[in-house]
């Protein structure tokens, strides 16, 4: 059993071993205390050479790595809290995701930033944050996030060796340890991995910089022994672990059946799985930890809604309410997605209830 | 040719002073006449200090400029039909239109329209090839307007702290835009650089030749010591800062162009035939240039965003 933090260590012990352009940069990450949540612990001691513990500066350390990317380095920037990652935003934003582009694709920048977001610690309104809707849509960033189903070293593997453009990677801190189901566990659940009929990447090859075949993964996830799917559930990262809970407690105590949709990668938007599930169920709940307004719920709500629009019944968005995350634990949790939110969500839309916000 | 060995001679250094000022004078000549789209960052009467420093620079070096980047990239051996190209937003640009004027990418020219912005970059390249066991050095351009920007210590801190091998220019021409230096800077600059244990030069010339000199040194130390230093260069800016906004009393610029006109110190020291001969020359070249970059196509929206 493994979990989602030691699949992600043992993918960067791995890949430090193999590839000495592959360099760590982060704040506190030197063993032996290897990072505020151990995602790289052992690095230090092991690859030396390969990893650098910063001063506190979040837009220095990701325009270093920039610099390296663009001379030929596969650097990995870890930002400590998902918060701080607002302190890189003009190098992220202005510099490293458009240096390929505008130069008119002479460089490339294979970038990746890791950090996680996430609140139900109790931290706090700058330590709790889910910031990544932020950046979606920013052009030149890939955003991947992995969850605790299949294999989330793999996916940073690949953000690292496969993507030749910026990613941004987004973990959450109460997933990393979670248990990481395997796609092939036996239990009340099966797990399938998105096939798309015909292999089409959905914005051109040319702007996602991904050199190979790979697609980062999209889950399915459906009740054994039960009835087709009445409702489609979408949601990626913690939230996933989350909904996959209430879909049980869903089918067991109210014999409503879903069908949770759970992608790895924001950007590229890919929205083929939740489109194929919706035209089975024509009805959509996207469930995120990050603000309402404008968050990936709208865009997902919005590419799905221009093309299916005549097949749904009901489409809802369940995220955080808008206030700055508090310290205190009844309110933390009220403010956050979380079972009871979503399983009473869930139900409205199945009972037909007002569609409300 | 750029390097080096070519740019020693007093008359290859004052072609490369005139090719920029010409360039220069010719885009804001031309702008008035709505040729070229957006707007320009000149780099009139600063001339010597590109040609001054890049001209030390070996094959494999590094240049990263800034928003005022067309001295540096000609300096640098930049193609001059190829600038104006890009500045008129044709195909056959340095990036084919996609950057424009602030946003210049050729061999191992950079540059980018972000204050400061470009500074850990820079330095994360240096590292970068010192890590892959090149004997490279990167040069950074920066202003005076520049150290308002916080993310320029967090650099002189990193580069110090692991030895980056990258020399910092600030060219200080006492203003930043319309704010001259006493509104935007407090304290020592040179004390900036040092106080993060980074060796320090500061000249203030408009000769080239005085510029070369200094700069071969802390270029060489930079080299063979394997860490950062920064050369502080007094300079004089003769134009606006990018079109119709100089608000300095006209006289003061006067006074400039009087005393600390690059192209004029260096072409004293020429023979009159020799001066004459290399403006003819260049005037040749900016005018044919042009010409070309003129009749050049412009890049096609369906083929770029398909």
């Amino acid at each position: 059993m493994t979990t989602v933090l030691e699949s992600l260590n043992q993918s960067l012990h791995r890949l430090l071993a193999s590839d000495n352009r592959i360099i760590v940069i982060g704040e506190d990450i030197l063993d032996p205390y290897g990072g505020a949540f151990k995602v790289t612990r052992g690095l230090s001691t092991e690859y030396p050479d390969q990893v650098i513990s910063s001063p506190i500066s979040e837009a220095g350390i990701v325009g270093f790595a920039t610099g390296m990317a663009l001379r030929g380095l596969l650097p990995v920037v870890e930002i400590m809290f998902g918060d701080f990652i607002t302190l890189a935003a003009d190098q992220i934003i202005n510099h490293a995701v458009k240096f390929r582009w505008m130069y008119n694709d002479q460089v490339n920048v294979p970038l990746v930033i890791r950090t996680p977001m996430g609140g139900r610690r109790g931290y706090g309104p700058t330590h709790s944050q889910t910031l990544e809707k932020l950046l979606l849509g920013v052009p030149g960033l890939n955003v991947l996030a992995p969850c605790s189903i299949g294999e989330p070293g793999d996916l940073l593997a690949r953000a690292i060796k496969d993507f030749e453009d910026p990613v941004l990677f987004i973990e959450n801190k109460l997933l990393y340890l979670q248990t990481v189901h395997s796609v092939s566990e036996k239990g009340d659940h099966s797990i399938k991995t998105f096939n798309p009929k015909n292999k089409t990447r959905s914005d051109s090859t040319k702007n996602n910089g991904i050199t190979s075949e790979y697609s980062p993964p999209t889950y399915l996830i459906r009740i054994n022994n039960a009835p087709e799917p009445t409702l489609s559930i979408a949601a990626y990262g913690y939230m996933a672990e989350i909904v996959l809970q209430v879909i049980h407690e869903l089918a067991y105590k109210h014999e409503l059946f879903c069908e949770l949709v759970v992608p790895t990668q924001l950007v590229p938007w890919n929205i083929d799985a939740v489109l194929s599930s919706c035209r089975l169920t024509g009805k959509l709940l996207l469930v995120e930890e990050g603000t309402l307004s404008l968050g990936w719920g709208a865009e997902i709500l919005s590419r799905v809604s221009e093309i299916l629009i005549s097949e749904l019944s009901a489409v809802r968005r369940l995220a955080a309410l808008e206030y700055p995350i508090p310290g205190s634990e009844p309110l933390e949790s009220a403010l956050l997605p979380g079972k009871e939110s979503i399983k009473r969500t869930a139900l409205e839309i199945a009972y037909n209830k007002r569609n409300h916000l | 040719m750029l390097y080096s060995g070519d740019m020693l001679t007093e008359a290859a250094l004052y072609k490369r002073l005139l090719l920029i000022r010409r360039f220069e004078e010719t885009v804001l000549e031309q702008y008035s006449k709505g040729i070229f789209f957006g707007t320009t960052h000149s780099y009139l009467g600063q001339e010597a200090n590109a040609v001054g420093v890049i001209s030390n620079i070996n094959k494999n070096d590094i240049v990263v400029s800034n928003h005022r980047s067309h001295g540096h990239f000609i300096a640098y051996g930049g193609d001059i039909r190829g600038l104006f190209a890009e500045l008129m937003g044709k195909s056959t640009g340095v990036v084919a239109g996609r950057g424009g004027s602030q946003h210049l990418c050729w061999r191992n020219f950079y540059s980018n329209g972000i204050q400061g912005g470009i500074t850990p970059i820079a330095a994360g390249m240096a590292l970068a090839e010192k890590y892959k066991g090149n004997n490279t050095i990167v040069l950074v351009f920066i202003g005076d307007g520049t150290l308002g920007e916080g993310v320029v210590y967090e650099t002189l801190n990193m580069s110090s702290l692991w030895n980056a091998p990258i020399l910092f220019v600030l060219e200080n021409n006492h203003i930043a835009q319309t704010t001259p230096i006493k509104l935007a800077v407090a304290g020592d600059i040179a004390l900036r650089f040092s106080s993060f244990g980074i060796h320090t030069e500061e000249i203030d010339t408009s000769d080239v030749e005085k510029i070369q000199a200094v700069a071969n040194k802390q270029i060489s130390r930079v080299r063979s010591k394997s860490t950062p230093g920064a050369l502080i260069i007094h300079t004089c800016r003769f134009g606006p800062h990018s079109k119709g906004d100089d608000t300095r009393d006209k006289s003061e610029i006067l006074n400039m162009r009087r005393s600390r006109d690059p192209v004029i110190i260096q072409g004293a020291r020429l023979e009159h035939e020799i001066r004459e001969t290399i403006e003819g020359e260049i005037d040749k070249k900016i005018r044919h240039s042009f010409n070309q970059a003129f009749e050049d196509p412009y890049p096609n929206p369906e083929e770029v965003f398909g």
